[in-house]
């Protein structure tokens, strides 16, 4: 338990001891209140309940405290991912066979929504490395899943998911990154950019193209840092996701050996594409997460702050405000669990169901923190208060995993396609 | 020696809630309002879990009084390491009226039917911070009490207890079976992990009522009024040391 976490409970259990004292910037865990309409426990199982609690607990305790300070210092917060994975946050809905937590989509939503209430960031990376574990759990073969999930898990490793390259982001099916098959290995070369946690990560996901052009002809390797011909490029300077490093991974005459492939070749797009529908809802989950803190923390300034001498609360244009970010807020929760329920169904409408849920989702999402740190006037642009940040950090989320105009395209085709 | 620890639980308002008054004055708004296990309990738990993995004693009991929600505080003592739960059923009226006391007689009660050979407590409940409990439970059963635990060995059939106390620290050995409250510093509490949340669901929680213990739980307090701390009122600013003494002395302070 680190010292930072466990002070951080000292010094809020002393102060509710002294109720009478008020710490003018005292940041209450955001999600911890008066229940309300907005409370996120509501509609769960006990047992989710309680996933719930020891994931705002978690990000309370462990990463609300430093969440500036890994935005400013760009600080990959490996120790305290790690202390997330022994709590069985490193492979959510990855089998228990090889370390996994073996929890379903929805579980797994509800807690990435709940941790992103503490950082953002550091959710979102932490939900890459669970889909990079997933797809080797599902499309690995008995070696493979063996070889790389159990340190996935406990996140004595970690993974990146490489797919989006200089020339190919939302036309990924158009990649160029090629791996030609010579003996028992495949020699890569290419590059791709983007790659979150690039260059710090032990374990690259990597579509490539071993055969035609489209779709069909691209294959998925998994590639072990240190491999040779495995290089990096500098790290991004981002205006958000900023715990996590983001850099270009370079392949220069690589060999892979292929035993490293996942699945057949010419599977690759697909598993990729696996991949991302449950990236997706995480995805959406981590905003949702970061609306949820910022509903919060405006509600809370609109209590204090005075203006014309009376508090803002009590402004109906702000009421009003306040209403339509929580109503949209709810929508959009209830939006992601559907999708995260259908897709563990494997309904038919799972994939359109992720898409529509992204969607929605992040840009009602982004408009809520956007709105939140309007709420607040200039405080709202000081760095000294959360609310930036959140909106720094989930702005990116309407780019990436497929970015919102592509989510149309998925939904439009599915309408328009004659069955 | 059983090897069995018995830890009560209470279910309490979440630390971090903003208390507000009923309007009728007559308690504190509970409903819909977030709950959670009293920190104080929470390091008892651990620190009995932490007794379990060290193999000093072989079983964790967590026992709550309340309602049906308090099994929610059971289950997380559970997912913390806790082998089974005994939920005493206390509803209505008596459980508004449920005070340190009665509670006292209850773990007494439970103590002697399970053969304890620890009780660990919280120090006190931060809803009422009666701080009482323990003590009164140790007095019941005439058991020795190590109150404000900052540390705690077993060494053979004694333990030895370091308690926080005004004047510092202050070391201890007492007989067992005896009653113990934590104090901050115990330890920290861990995290619930997914894993265990998932096991401590196949795990039992006995259903009793104080009834079936013998017990009496009719309060011998009635609380008459509840009211917000006085709001704290602009201080004085004072020129010399002159003037504090006389401002001092005018309010009747010194």
């Amino acid at each position: 338990m680190a010292a930072a976490g466990a002070l951080g409970r000292i010094v809020r259990l002393g102060s509710s001891l002294c109720r009478k004292q008020r710490f003018i910037f005292t940041r209450s865990p955001p999600g911890r209140g008066i229940a309300s309409c907005v409370d996120p426990a509501h509609g769960l199982t006990d047992e989710q309940k309680e996933f719930q609690e020891v994931a705002f607990n978690f990000a309370a305790n462990e990463m609300a405290p430093n969440m500036a300070e890994w935005d400013q210092k760009e600080i990959f917060p490996v120790e305290t991912m790690r202390k997330a994975a022994q709590l069985g946050f490193g492979g959510i809905y990855v089998q228990p066979d090889v370390g996994g937590t073996g929890l379903s989509r929805l579980d797994t939503s509800v807690i990435f929504e709940a941790l992103s209430t503490g950082c953002v960031s550091t959710t979102a990376y932490i939900s890459i490395h669970n889909m990079c574990a997933w797809m080797i759990d599902t499309f690995g073969n008995t070696e493979q899943r063996q070889k790389f999930c159990p340190d996935l898990c406990s996140m004595e490793k970690f993974a990146s998911y490489c797919l989006t390259e200089p020339g190919s982001g939302s036309d990924a099916a158009s990649l160029l990154t090629t791996a030609q098959l010579k003996g028992d290995h495949y020699i890569l070369n290419g590059s791709k950019a983007f790659i979150s946690g690039g260059g710090d990560t032990d374990v690259y996901v990597v579509m490539c193209r071993t055969g035609a052009k489209g779709p069909k002809g691209i294959s998925c390797l998994v590639i072990e840092k240190g491999t040779p011909g495995l290089n990096f490029g500098k790290k991004e300077k981002k205006v958000g996701w900023n715990s996590q490093p983001t850099r270009a991974v370079i392949l220069e005459d690589c060999a892979v050996p292929v035993t490293n492939r996942l699945g057949a070749e010419g599977q690759g797009f697909n598993i990729a594409m696996k991949g991302l529908n449950g990236g997706r809802i995480n995805i959406a989950s981590c905003s949702l997460g970061a609306a949820h803190a910022c509903v919060q923390l405006a509600r809370d300034h609109l209590l204090v702050r005075k203006q014309f001498g009376e508090t803002l609360s009590n402004n109906q244009y702000l009421q009003f405000q306040l209403a339509e970010m929580a109503t949209k807020l709810v929508a959009s929760r209830l939006l992601v669990r559907e999708a995260a329920t259908a897709l563990q169904g494997n309904r038919p409408d799972a994939v359109s169901l992720c898409s529509m849920a992204k969607l929605f989702a992040t840009d009602e999402c982004f408009n809520i923190c956007n709105q939140a740190l309007q709420m607040h006037g200039g405080y709202g642009y000081l760095k000294d208060y959360a609310v930036q940040q959140f909106v720094r950090d989930i702005r990116v989320h309407q780019i990436l995993e497929g970015t919102n105009e592509v989510m149309r395209m998925i939904i439009s085709r599915n309408l328009l396609t004659e069955s | 020696m059983s090897g069995r620890v018995l830890v009560g639980v209470k279910r309490v308002i979440d630390y971090a809630v903003k208390i507000r008054v009923k309007p009728d004055n007559s308690g504190v708004v509970t409903d819909g309002v977030k709950h959670s296990m009293n920190p104080f309990c929470e390091i008892a738990v651990e620190e009995a879990v932490k007794l379990k993995e060290k193999k000093f004693i072989k079983e964790v009991v967590a026992v709550s009084c309340g309602p049906q929600q308090a099994q929610e505080t059971i289950r997380t003592a559970l997912a913390m390491g806790a082998d089974r739960g005994i939920h005493v059923e206390v509803t209505g009226k008596d459980y508004d009226t449920l005070g340190p006391l009665q509670v006292s007689k209850i773990f007494a009660a439970l103590a002697k039917k399970e053969d304890a050979q620890l009780l660990i407590l919280g120090k006190q409940a931060i809803d009422d911070d009666c701080n009482q409990t323990g003590q009164m439970t140790a007095a019941l059963l005439d058991w020795p009490q190590g109150t404000f635990a900052s540390e705690v060995s077993l060494e053979g059939d004694k333990i030895k207890v370091v308690r926080e106390i005004d004047g510092g620290l202050e070391t201890i050995k007492i007989n067992t079976p005896a009653v113990l409250t934590a104090d901050l510093r115990l330890n920290t509490p861990r995290y619930a992990t997914l894993p265990n949340i998932m096991k401590a669901k196949k795990k039992k929680i006995a259903q009793v009522k104080p009834a079936d213990l013998g017990v009496d739980i009719t309060s011998r307090l009635e609380v008459l009024r509840v009211d917000e701390p006085p709001q704290r009122l602009a201080g004085v600013t004072v020129e010399t040391v002159d003037d504090l003494v006389a401002k001092l002395k005018e309010s009747g302070t010194i």
